[in-house]
């Protein structure tokens, strides 16, 4: 029988079901994320796709109340994204997580979808069945991955 | 907040009446509106839960803004001042769905 990943128990917190392979999976892509964080903030700017997902106009027709709103908020963004990637980090190998371990999970995974799905273009009609040929084969399996654990993250809290 | 200050002075009889700035005047009384735009990435599900979790509606209201984002390109998730309605923004840029705010007209 199919088990959930991710249930909430009788004592409120979250047990975890995941392989040693899923666990390595995602301790490997946080360093990734921080990159892509670390080069927002260098570049200041928002020309790459990736950073405009991450962090969208607020008023995308007024460039000045726009840079307002960016200036007032950019860094709270930032450290918001990188506190939940060290908890991420620290309880990547955890049988069992607390409600705020898993929301700052979800948040995570929500951000390495993003980033991940931006840098691969998906759309809604995009294939999850993957062409081994395709060269991004690897990082559409993990973005198909990244989704199924989001799921399951997000119906354990639901619940 | 603030611990009580000294009486407040008696307010000096104005002298002259300023005509007030129109812009200034008009801004507070037009309300806001933030919109939700569909985008690829965000799972149905997720968007759900983030606008249950950051504005307290039911699921069912949820659900419908949802589907309404995903089917008509963008619903309007909640309005007011304009302070309110950044604040809502940044919750939702924090969460990673893809929102603007502007007057609603």
């Amino acid at each position: 029988m199919f088990r959930a990943p991710v249930r909430r128990t009788r004592k409120g917190d979250y047990e975890v079901r995941l392989s040693d392979q899923e666990r390595q999976l995602l301790a490997s892509l946080v360093p990734q994320l921080r990159a892509a964080l670390q080069a927002g903030t260098d570049a200041g700017g928002t020309d790459d796709p990736t950073l405009r997902r991450l962090f969208p106009a607020a008023y995308p027709s007024d460039e000045e109340r726009d840079r307002e709103y960016r200036a007032m908020v950019h860094d709270d963004l930032v450290a918001r994204r990188h506190a939940a990637l060290d908890t991420l980090e620290a309880s990547v190998g955890a049988t069992r997580l607390d409600e705020q371990e898993v929301l700052a999970w979800i948040g995570a995974v929500n951000d390495l979808r993003l980033v991940l799905g931006t840098r691969l273009d998906v759309s809604e009609e995009t294939e999850l069945t993957i062409d081994p040929d395709d060269p991004d084969a690897g990082a559409l399996a993990v973005y198909g991955y990244l989704g199924f654990l989001l799921e399951a993250l997000v119906s354990a809290v639901s619940e | 907040m603030a611990a009580p200050g000294p009486p407040p002075a008696p307010a000096p009889a104005p002298v002259e009446v300023d005509r007030p700035d129109v812009d200034e005047v008009a801004e507070p009384d037009v309300p806001w509106i933030v919109l939700v735009w569909n985008d690829p990435i965000n799972l149905m599900s997720y968007v759900t839960w983030v606008l249950q979790k950051l504005f307290g509606y039911s699921r069912d209201k949820a659900t419908a803004l949802m589907l309404d984002v995903h089917h008509k390109g963008r619903a309007v998730v909640s309005s007011g001042t304009r302070e309110k309605c950044e604040l809502d923004v940044f919750r939702l840029h924090e969460h990673g769905l893809w929102a603007t705010m502007q007057h609603d007209v």
